[in-house]
């Protein structure tokens, strides 16, 4: 166990320092921070000064040194953008982020259970044909084209529900179906397809033959053993939206997350910021990844995580 | 008796008489159906887009600006989406916004899909440490926080149609490495390869004479759900402002324009959106359909279910 967590903290190492190389290359090599950060009418002079400021004059190998080792303290520089400490304006929008996504995810696993188990008991059925047609519905849809659509019909036509930002409860609701639309397809179809094969097992016919109901066999056997690999694409689901895909429902709801935040970053040329925020997610990403082997085990005693 | 009869006309079969069962197939499942015509549709439309758009797509109008789809209170058939903030004709846009997807759906399926393919045959034949570097380069990419680093490189960068293609390019190979690389594994260890070897056969020619042909309907179908994928990225990043640029056109960048007439013109939101929705779904029903119908497992078990759908059918009947 403690040889498996090590190895896998060494990979999430790797993930970082890989993360580490792409941004150092596309901002240092590719790219000019300087001609991103300074307005189009700063002088000669000044975008000079600015260079030596960021430390751009000196060699690339001792500037991969400096990044690596700013990084490596978590001194990630201050915000051009708030002035002040980039990694203090990550934390402060990182919780809303992490609540849409909890809401969405929420949502999409208590809806897709009972649909996806439902169209798994007859195979082919009516009920499993409008499953099937829904989720790939459910995939097909954009999710950005979805959140407007909601707003023109919920905020605008009925009043119902704020059109955008934070404040009470109901600001969650719209984002948070958004969010978990294609999720819940995804979800439903995973559902569907492993009860249908778990209730083709012969220990399914065992049970039901020794007089067990099938509920019991269901909900006892059947769903239970379809809960790892849902588990697997539910931390996918997760691990999906902290990548980015909030990025979009943030946006079109001005939701003050990470995502929204990145934006408003590029929009004042806030390099620091944006790498803040990247290397913050890669960071949670890897955590979450090795949490979820440890889940596994905890649930499947077969799995060896030697 | 029976198996002289059949054995002829099978291996008189022509490869042009394996399509058209292929076909006949295609036909019998009406969503798959439905989705392979919508989607030929959609070929013609884009690239026949100059003929079969009303008006040119740029062209600005102030007297029409904002007018209703043909069908409401103000509209005209002129005009049958209606028009945009700057009297731009929205169905006009719709037909050449076609363009932009399917040219980056189909550029970044290829680019991507050659390097996974050729670095997971690579990985899967070499082995050894060949192998180990690849798929771990394959892990620690698929770990990247993918669309954040995306905004970043192409704030970096700058926008563009090009930019789009090459970084949506670079971040959605892996998925093909994987899953030829188990392929390879599997096949490999076939006796028709080993035999291919053991006769002194060049390992490029075992790759490409006898290992690809292995590949092409996962791969096929890989490719087309990939392409949805991408199509539906291509719109979100422009609809960010980091992909299409203007004046070219692209549905998630129409999607953009007219988020800020949202309270006032529904319209110019939703017929993009409409054909972004419509693109994805039926490129995913015959991708379903396609799946289903070469893979052996999922035949079986349809096959199966119509064994038993018919057995039961017998038994009500004979009651």
């Amino acid at each position: 166990m403690i040889r498996f967590l090590l190895r896998r903290i060494g990979q999430g190492l790797l993930v970082v320092l890989g993360v580490t190389m792409v941004v150092f290359v596309a901002t240092r090599l590719v790219g000019n921070p300087v001609q991103v950060m300074l307005p189009l009418s700063s002088t000669d002079q000044e975008r000079a000064a600015f260079t030596h400021t960021l430390g751009l004059d000196k060699p690339i190998a001792q500037q991969f040194v400096e990044f690596i080792g700013n990084l490596a303290t978590l001194n990630f520089g201050d915000s051009l953008w708030q002035r002040r400490p980039a990694l203090a304006v990550v934390f402060q929008h990182l919780p809303l982020t992490l609540e849409l996504i909890a809401c969405g995810l929420g949502l999409a696993i208590l809806l897709a259970v009972p649909l996806g188990a439902f169209a798994a008991l007859r195979p082919g059925g009516i009920a499993d044909r409008f499953a099937t047609f829904g989720g790939l519905l459910g995939l097909s849809i954009p999710q950005f084209w979805l959140g407007l659509m909601l707003i023109v019909f919920f905020a605008v036509r009925l009043h119902w529900l704020p059109t955008s930002g934070i404040g009470g409860p109901s600001h969650i609701i719209l984002p948070a179906i958004t969010m978990a639309l294609p999720s819940m397809a995804r979800l439903m179809m995973m559902v569907r397809s492993s009860v249908i094969d778990e209730l083709n097992q012969q220990y399914i016919r065992t049970a039901r033959a020794k007089g067990l109901h099938f509920t019991q066999v269901l909900f006892g056997h059947a769903m239970r053993n379809a809960l790892v690999p849902f588990l697997t694409l539910a931390g996918w689901e997760f691990i999906n939206g902290m990548a980015g895909y909030t990025v979009v429902v943030e946006s079109v709801f001005a939701w003050p997350g990470l995502g929204f935040t990145a934006l408003k970053a590029i929009d004042h040329n806030d390099l620091y910021l944006l790498q803040a925020i990247v290397f913050t997610v890669a960071i949670i990403i890897v955590i979450v990844n090795i949490a979820m082997d440890v889940v596994y085990k905890a649930i499947d005693p077969r799995i060896n995580l030697a | 008796m029976t198996a002289a009869n059949i054995l002829p006309a099978e291996t008189g079969a022509t490869p042009r008489s394996k399509w058209w069962v292929l076909a006949e197939e295609l036909w019998r499942d009406k969503a798959g159906f439905i989705g392979f015509v919508v989607i030929v549709l959609l070929l013609i439309m884009a690239i026949f887009a100059p003929l079969l758009a009303p008006y040119d797509p740029a062209v600005q109008s102030i007297l029409t600006r904002l007018k209703p789809p043909a069908w409401l209170d103000g509209g005209d058939w002129a005009h049958p989406f209606g028009t945009d903030q700057l009297g731009r004709d929205i169905l006009s846009r719709v037909i050449y916004g076609a363009r932009a997807s399917l040219l980056v759906g189909v550029s970044v399926v290829a680019f991507a899909g050659t390097l996974g393919v050729l670095l997971g045959l690579f990985a899967g034949y070499k082995g050894g440490r060949i192998d180990l570097f690849i798929m771990r380069a394959v892990d620690v990419q698929v770990a990247f926080p993918g669309l954040l680093l995306i905004i970043l490189i192409v704030s970096v960068v700058g926008p563009g149609l090009v930019t789009t293609i090459v970084v949506l390019a670079l971040t959605n190979w892996m998925v093909y490495a994987r899953v030829i690389r188990g392929i390879v594994l599997s096949v490999r260890q076939t006796a028709y390869v080993e035999a291919a070897e053991m006769i002194g056969t060049k390992p490029s020619r075992v790759i490409f004479r006898h290992i690809l042909p292995n590949l092409t309907s996962p791969l096929l179908t890989l490719g087309i759900l990939e392409f949805t994928n991408i199509v539906l990225a291509e719109a979100a990043m422009s609809f960010l402002g980091l992909g299409i640029q203007p004046p070219a056109t692209s549905w998630g960048l129409d999607i953009a324009n007219g988020k800020d007439y949202l309270f006032v013109a529904w319209w110019l939101v939703a017929f993009p959106g409409l054909s972004i929705s419509i693109t994805v779904l039926a490129i995913n029903l015959f991708a379903n359909w396609l799946r289903v119908t070469t893979d052996p497992q999922e035949r079986e078990k349809r096959f199966a279910r119509a064994k038993a759908a018919e057995r039961r059918r017998h038994r009500g009947e004979g009651r």
